[in-house]
């Protein structure tokens, strides 16, 4: 991998509710390149969304560092500090939320460029605008230039939403959710849109999302971290954790999915799990937080040491004392 | 889940060949500031016993008004403009459209229940789950307090909860998957033949959805209603459907057993929903998306409905509208170019190599050997 520029070293980000701690991030590490796509997947509550808040300088973690090309950015003043806000930018999941109803889309992608003194004059934010507005392929974009939020689709919306995180030419776009909320046919296009700025403008990738079939059309080329309660539970390149998931939680999130092909979904080995409850962030099971669902489990060993990331195969790393080999076999008869 | 490996579930069910509902001509319209919005155009379709189908269809086709017109709980601004519902039950036969009030109210839920899109809004947050259930029992009437408490547990065990703990619990202190299959065991409190189903797994994570879908196959196993299943995910119409009707525009374009739509579809844009989703078995393969978006059904464009997007268009589809034409032994399709279609359909799959279904499953060999 080239240099990272973001980095999250053993981020937790630890929220109190009725004076109990709740760890929706707990010891996440992940490290970004230039260009780099990294896809986060997981179920709801398991702290991809605030991981993508931390990496955006949105939340500040409770421990850890996030640190941009080495430094701090908690520790950045002035110039660094604005320098990082504008390299990092987050798309949010819901176009109908994020866009002020009252601001026409010239208005809305105007604003940062003059906020960041990127263009001196109303000439040179239309043309920008113009270029940025063809970049999302919202054309002809003469069209859009003066419409509102309410005027156009979900899928346009989005779009636009796109577009104004580019409006500060970031190097990182940290997109949450950013085309579950749309229909299946303009999932495509966005999605391809999106794959189109990173082949055009070589931004790179956080994409969060609780689809596997999108993380892995999303994010081929790079790579997919899995969490489950806080923690992430595998990483590695994503074909290789769609084909060979090291993580039973990963398996069992891979054999779930329903697919588009009969025959095929009716037809895939699904393995059980013990339990269909998923632990309550207040009360987290020992050790492995996975231990009570697993089918995989261990007694003696899942439940009292907690898994580290440790190498499945090469660049593939997941936290499972069962499949990367810390029990063997013969361990497991005679525990 | 099952762990088991399973018997080959397509294969056609066994099923008598009853129509139990048989929609006949419907057309419904939403009256508008701007004008009359054709919601659902001419739609006529048979659901015989025991039987799923699936309607899909991108937002604004007309899925889950035509699922509300059956139940007739349209909105206000809505109107059935013509067409009939015929519902048969013991060799009778009734006209859900012209149903009075009080009869209507008999045969919702007891006939044709319907479980509503966003499970955690159909609840009342302060009543009971029993407390819900029982309201239900009662008015419709004819079982006593104990019958109906038991059959709740039995129906709640069926959707796989703990029935004593969920039966007393208020709607806040479940899981969304939970009071989706609450709502899904609620539904068949009276023993509906028919069940119509708006979204259910949609917004519910990966691993909730598949218990619904497992639960829903086993109930319609075991209790034999029949199915309406409204959904824009395709993946979750290959998993549940005996038959998929596409909608486009407040028509249905396309109906037939779930495979030829699957393998041999005739029309453009269920081809095109079906390649718009992306699979996590196999290698990667490219998506293509279905260009522009839906119609606006206050003024139409002319011919077939989606001509100003398909690749296919003629000179013909920019002026005639095409009618359903049966293009296999229940395969319907409303498309003047469907051979073309459907050429380009098997054309591409034995381009991919792949027969249908043959793409590999994942296995998990490392797995086998150290736990062995």
């Amino acid at each position: 991998m080239s240099q990272p520029i973001l980095e999250l070293v053993n981020v937790s980000q630890v929220f109190k509710w009725h004076n109990k701690p709740v760890r929706a991030v707990d010891g996440v590490n992940l490290a970004i390149g230039e260009g780099e796509t990294i896809c986060l997947v997981g179920e709801s509550g398991c702290g991809k969304t605030t991981t993508g808040k931390i990496a955006a300088g949105l939340r500040r973690p409770t421990s850890g560092q996030v640190l941009f090309r080495g430094r701090d950015i908690w520790t950045l003043k002035g110039k660094d500090w604005q320098e990082y806000r504008s390299a990092v930018q987050m798309i949010h999941q819901d176009p109908y939320a994020s866009l002020n109803p009252a601001h026409s889309v010239s208005d809305i992608l105007s604003a940062p460029l003059f906020r960041h003194g990127l263009v001196r004059d109303r000439r040179q934010a239309r043309e920008r605008i113009y270029q940025l507005l063809e970049l999302v392929n919202l054309t002809p974009v003469e069209d859009f230039y003066d419409k509102y939020p309410h005027q156009l689709s979900g899928g346009q919306r989005q779009r636009v939403s796109i577009a104004r995180a580019l409006t500060v030419n970031p190097s990182f776009l940290i997109a949450d959710e950013a085309v579950s909320m749309v229909d299946v046919s303009i999932r495509v296009s966005l999605l391809k849109t999106l794959a189109q700025l990173r082949e055009r403008l070589g931004v790179g990738f956080i994409f969060i999302t609780h689809d596997l079939a999108i993380a892995k059309y999303f994010a081929w080329q790079g790579k997919i971290g899995v969490m489950y309660l806080g923690r992430i539970v595998e990483f590695g390149p994503t074909p290789q954790v769609v084909s060979d998931p090291g993580h039973p939680y990963t398996r069992a999130l891979l054999a779930a999915v329903p697919e588009a092909d009969p025959v095929l979904t009716r037809n895939k080995e699904r393995p059980a799990l013990q339990s269909q409850n998923i632990p309550s962030l207040l009360n987290l099971p020992p050790a492995c937080t996975f231990h009570p669902r697993c089918p995989l489990f261990v007694a003696g060993m899942c439940d009292t040491i907690e898994p580290a990331l440790t190498e499945y195969a090469a660049g593939h790393m997941a936290a499972c004392h069962v499949t990367t080999g810390n029990v063997t076999a013969r361990e497991r008869v005679e525990v | 889940m099952r762990g088991e490996a399973s018997p080959d579930r397509t294969a056609a069910p066994v099923r008598d060949n009853e129509v139990i509902l048989s929609v006949r001509n419907l057309s419904v319209e939403y009256r508008a500031r701007r004008g009359l919005v054709k919601a659902v155009n001419n739609v006529s379709f048979d659901l015989r016993r025991g039987e799923s189908i699936t309607l899909v269809g991108e937002s604004g086709c007309g899925k889950t008004t035509l699922g509300l017109s059956i139940v007739r709980l349209l909105p206000r601004q809505a109107d059935i403009r013509e067409g009939q519902i015929l519902y048969r039950r013991d060799g009778r036969e009734i006209d859900v459209v012209s149903l009075s009030p009080s009869r209507l109210r008999q045969f919702r839920w007891a006939e044709c229940a319907m479980v509503f899109q966003g499970a955690q809004n159909a609840f009342n947050p302060v009543l009971r789950v029993w407390d819900q259930m029982w309201d239900t029992i009662r008015a419709h009437g004819g079982m006593q307090k104990a019958a109906a408490r038991n059959r709740a547990l039995e129906l709640l065990s069926m959707v796989q909860l703990e029935p004593r703990r969920v039966i007393d619990a208020y709607p806040h202190e479940l899981s969304g998957g939970m009071r989706q299959r609450v709502l899904i065991a609620m539904s068949l409190l009276l023993n509906p033949q028919v069940l119509i189903l708006d979204e259910p797994t949609t917004a519910l994570d990966v691993l909730t959805q598949r218990t619904v879908i497992e639960v829903l196959r086993r109930l319609k196993e075991e209790l034999g209603f029949a199915m309406i299943f409204i959904t824009h995910d395709l993946a979750v119409a290959a998993e549940l459907a005996d038959r998929v009707a596409t909608m486009y525009a407040g028509r249905i374009i396309e109906i037939g057993p779930v495979e030829d739509i699957f393998y041999r579809a005739g029309h453009p844009y269920s081809v095109g929903l079906i390649r718009a989703v992306p699979t996590v078995t196999g290698a990667f393969a490219d998506l293509v998306s279905i260009e522009g978006s839906p119609p606006d059904l206050i003024s139409p464009p002319s011919g077939c409905k989606f001509h100003p997007r398909c690749p296919y268009a003629t000179e013909r589809s920019r002026t005639e509208e095409p009618e359903l034409v049966q293009i296999g032994r229940e395969h319907f399709v409303a498309c003047h170019n469907w051979q073309a279609v459907r050429a380009d359909v098997e054309a591409r799959r034995s381009a991919a190599g792949n027969g249908q279904g043959s793409a590999p499953v994942v296995e998990y060999t490392r797995d086998v050997q150290e736990g062995a």
